[in-house]
């Protein structure tokens, strides 16, 4: 029963790492760049729920913040690719990794600017509920969360097998060059695909501060497990880092309650430093040999 | 004994067979030529006999050794040097750094010694200085000494890269499509370069080339390959001759 | 425009081109001797600070800079210098046998963790690296008889040819001893750089199937590197334990390690010019912030509070301008303008050519 216990805990936040590493993924995907503000995009969404639905400040219904959260960031997102990123097109993704480490300098300064850095939290229609099945004992957040992800990743499939843009966006991440002279503007999709990760990084984080309390810094170590779920996904692949993100979620828990304290924590790096000592290219990986 | 002797040669990529069962050998001092559509598998052969692919099948020998399953680094000290055919120069470095490079494999000194810059280390230096200036000499590259590569013309490169390739003192040079890109006149520059090589270096060439009359010109024997498959083995104008080879290029034209 | 004539090999081999850049750096050099007498105490610990971290930075330039490695969890190797250098010296070793025994078991360390690390390349290694710096901080709180655990340790003080010298006590000997540190390493990195190890590193970066091709050992070169650039961040470490006096896990935060990487890139990846650069604008930029805010605050009727992360954040806002304008970073910016001087009235727009930064694609290898 513990350990069942245990487990929902763990795949609540799995989904959460989940969500953000399949941000990690879609920018990926399209554009080969990594986004190393992904974690403090989520922090600014988490922010922006608060901002939204807790009384004192906007107090909007709990979907209604979540909507108006998720369209902020998603043109944050945009923005962001259209005005900063789009700058360094074509150089190698390492320029990328630097630039966006330094964007999430900026946003965490921003964050602790305008929210402040004590910690907060959201006040959500479902905060303190718990659903019963027997002797299981279920938080309703963590029921949500769970929802929340199988229906934004039912969502997200749909929209890449069937609508235009999913299929155009599908076929620029596999080859840019290709999808260039098919006449899919690339530039475009990029930036679509940029404001995509946005929207999903606000989902996230108002589920994550449903969750927990939020403060500029979390985005940070946040980001990191995500990504290391991403990458044991092998960071192309959008069920990868589903199922990296789970796995994250679901090791910290039960490591944290059978490992010794201090080893823990650790728990999420060590698995993703064995995944990638065992497979240098995530386990899902999709790496090439360069001809010559 | 032949100088490179390569047998039953096979690799393929997904499915696709890109080399399949080619059998040549290289005598010591010609200049030996492969052809064939694009896509044949030439460059393939030239990444296996480097040992950057991995063969299926077959063997290679190199001055009688069987060198099919040594690593990548370890072929260019039997004295094999090579081009790409899409030049792959080390951008941010000098022509000068560049063909240093070349020497890696005469290097003498430790990392530790480097460090230090013991007096042998410089001795060292300017040794490989030295062999690195013939072959600046050779192929006239002076003008270009201290230039980095990134602001180079295509032509120029080609050369550099071929320098690279003879500052490391090989016996045996392989240049992938060392003309292409080239105008008229540096490509007449490159077949007497080519000559230079075999008749004063004394060096044994395998090349693979599309510009059949500096094939013609500077090729003691000629290999035709299609779709991985050898074709046709002879001179020059044998192998333009046969109605296999002829064959295969209109079929790949047609294709294309 | 100066034209060189060149007399022999020597010339090129030497580790100074000619006279005028002999005298240049020699006259650098004594600048730096001669700073503490010139400036105000305070400076001092500055300059000491700034040694440090150019050290740091040339641990991790030899890395990404001239190998094309990245890594995102150096601080995991300043630490292992910092606690390796305490715990010997608890143990009673002299200073200078301490001091090169953390570079020796920082760079071990370093060798060991390559061979599965350096199988990755691009975004994988970075985020392992990356990893790496997260777990340490860990380790640094379970490995309490070298850590001393939460609470950290002590630096000892530092006894020298029967002098003592300590941060505080002494910061001009202190300033000193980092120098004399800084300027040997740079010495030795410089002659690497000149010779066939170094030049193995380049072409490991530039292209490693020619590198291949040219029988470099790509997996012992990168190693090689690896072990080299921790044994200097093990260095540093040692030093900057004894310039903050105590350290603990808190000490080598995952956020040094993306400073320090930004740090490098910021004075310019690929020259060894850019580690100094880059450290300058670390150790001095917070200053400059907090004096451009008193400013602000005395001269005009905004008044700016004391925001916290305002330093972190101006500096990612260079990074931001720089990474987009002058990937070559701060050395890049010296190099064009010192051109422009040199062809005054003949310089030319785009002249430079963007050349791209140092690490490649990983999807294709
Ligand atoms: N690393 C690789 N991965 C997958 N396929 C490859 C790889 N290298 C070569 N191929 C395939 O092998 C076949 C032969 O390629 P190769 O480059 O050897 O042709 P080529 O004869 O050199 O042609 P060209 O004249 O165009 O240079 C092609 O179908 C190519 O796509
Ligand atoms: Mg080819």
């Amino acid at each position: 029963m513990d350990v069942l216990q245990l487990l929902i805990s763990g795949i609540a936040n799995g989904c959460i790492y989940g969500l953000l590493a399949l941000g990690f993924v879609l920018i990926y995907k399209a554009s080969e760049a990594v986004n190393f503000a992904q974690g403090d995009m989520l922090m600014l969404g988490a922010f922006l729920g608060i901002t939204f639905i807790n009384t004192g400040y906007a107090d909007l219904p709990f979907l209604m913040g979540l909507v108006c959260a998720a369209v902020v960031l998603g043109v944050f997102g945009y923005l962001l690719e259209r005005f900063v990123l789009r700058g360094i097109f074509g150089q190698p993704q390492f320029a990328m990794v630097i630039l966006t480490i330094a964007l999430g300098f900026l946003i965490r300064f921003f964050a602790g600017t305008v929210w402040g850095h004590n910690p907060m939290s959201l006040e959500t229609p479902f905060t303190g509920q718990v659903l019963r099945f027997g002797g299981l004992i279920i938080p309703m957040v963590d029921a949500v969360i769970i929802g929340a992800t199988v229906l934004l990743t039912t969502v997200l499939y749909f929209f890449f097998a069937r609508t235009r843009l999913g299929v155009a966006m599908q076929a620029s991440s596999q080859n840019q060059m290709a999808a260039y002279y098919m006449g899919i503007p690339v530039k475009r999709v990029n930036a679509i695909v940029w404001a995509l990760a946005g929207v999903v990084a606000a989902i996230a984080g108002v589920l994550f501060a449903a969750k927990g309390a939020v403060e500029p810094s979390v985005g940070l170590l946040f980001g990191i497990k995500a990504f290391a779920a991403a990458v044991i996904g092998g960071l192309g692949s959008l069920p990868g880092a589903l199922v990296g993100g789970l796995l994250v979620g679901i090791v910290e828990p039960f490591a944290g309650r059978y490992l010794p304290s201090g080893f823990g924590q650790v728990a999420p790096y060590v698995l993703m430093l064995a995944v990638l000592i065992l497979r240098p290219g995530g386990l899902f990986a999709q790496v090439s040999q360069k001809k010559v | 004994m032949s100088l490179l002797q390569v047998e039953n040669l096979s690799i393929a990529f997904g499915g696709v067979k890109a080399v399949d069962g080619v059998s040549f050998s290289v005598e010591a001092g010609e200049v030996f030529t492969i052809v064939g559509p694009n896509g044949a598998g030439k460059s393939t052969i030239f990444n296996l006999i480097s040992r950057l692919y991995e063969p299926s099948g077959g063997r290679i020998l190199f001055d009688g050794q069987d060198i099919t399953r040594l690593p990548a680094h370890k072929i260019a000290p039997l004295g094999i040097a090579r081009t790409f055919q899409n030049i792959e120069l080390f951008d941010h470095s000098t022509v000068l750094q560049n063909l240093l490079m070349g020497r890696h494999v005469r290097r003498k000194t430790l990392w530790i010694e480097d460090m230090l810059f013991l007096p042998r280390v410089r001795r060292a230096e300017r040794e490989h200085r030295r062999h690195v200036e013939e072959v600046i000499d050779f192929l006239d590259l002076a003008a270009y000494r201290d230039k980095l590569i990134a602001g180079l013309p295509y032509g120029v490169r080609k050369v550099v890269e071929i320098a690279r390739a003879l500052s490391s003192g090989p016996r045996l040079v392989l240049l992938d499509e060392p003309a292409s890109g080239l105008s008229v006149e540096e490509t007449k520059d490159m077949a007497w370069w080519i000559e230079d090589m075999q008749k004063d270096l004394g060096l044994t060439i395998l090349m693979v080339e599309h510009d059949m009359s500096l094939v013609s010109r500077v090729s003691d024997r000629v290999l035709a390959v299609a779709e991985g498959k050898p074709l046709a083995l002879g001179t020059s104008a044998e192998v333009q001759a046969d109605p296999r080879v002829i064959e295969a290029y209109l079929g790949a034209e047609e294709t294309a | 425009m100066r034209v060189q004539f060149k007399s022999s090999y020597d010339h090129d081999i030497n580790l100074f081109q000619d006279n005028r850049h002999r005298i240049q750096y020699g006259i650098l050099i004594l600048l730096a001797i001669a700073a503490p007498f010139v400036l105000p105490e305070y400076f001092v610990g500055e300059l000491t600070q700034i040694a440090i971290w150019s050290l740091a930075g040339l641990g991790l330039m030899l890395l990404v800079g001239h190998t094309g490695q990245v890594s995102l969890g150096h601080a995991a190797f300043m630490a292992i210098g910092a606690f390796a250098n305490m715990a010997l010296m608890e143990r009673g070793w002299p200073f200078i046998p301490a001091l090169i025994a953390s570079a020796v078991i920082t760079g071990v360390a370093g060798a060991v963790l390559a061979r599965p690390l350096l199988r990755m390349t691009g975004i994988y290694l970075a985020i392992a690296t990356l990893a790496l710096s997260v777990i340490i901080e860990d380790i640094a709180i379970i490995a309490e008889p070298v850590t001393g655990g939460v609470s950290g340790v002590i630096a000892p003080m530092i006894e020298l040819f029967g002098y003592e010298i300590d941060r505080y006590g002494t910061p001009t000997a202190f300033y000193y001893l980092c120098l004399g540190v800084l300027l040997l390493v740079t010495l030795m990195y410089a002659n690497l750089l000149r010779s066939p190890s170094g030049r193995a590193f380049l072409a490991v970066r530039d292209s490693e199937v020619s590198a291949r091709a040219l029988g470099v050992n790509v997996a012992n070169t990168k190693t090689l590197a690896f072990t080299l650039s921790c044994a200097i961040t093990g260095l540093a470490g040692a030093l900057y334990a004894h310039m903050a006096q105590v350290v603990n896990y808190e000490s080598f935060l995952i956020l040094i390690s993306i400073t320090l990487l930004l740090q490098v890139v910021i004075g310019g990846l690929g020259s060894m010019h850019g580690a100094f650069l880059g450290a300058i604008v670390v150790v001095l930029l917070p200053q400059v912030i907090a004096t451009l805010r008193d400013l602000v605050n005395a001269h005009t009727p905004i008044a700016l509070g004391d925001y916290p992360g305002m330093d972190m954040a101006a500096f990612a806002l260079i990074i931001l301008v720089m990474v987009i304008y002058e990937p070559r970073g701060l050395y890049g910016v010296w190099l064009k303008v010192r051109t422009w001087f040199q062809l005054f009235p003949l310089y030319r727009k785009g002249m430079f050519r963007r050349s791209r930064t140092y690490l490649k694609t990983e999807r294709m290898r």
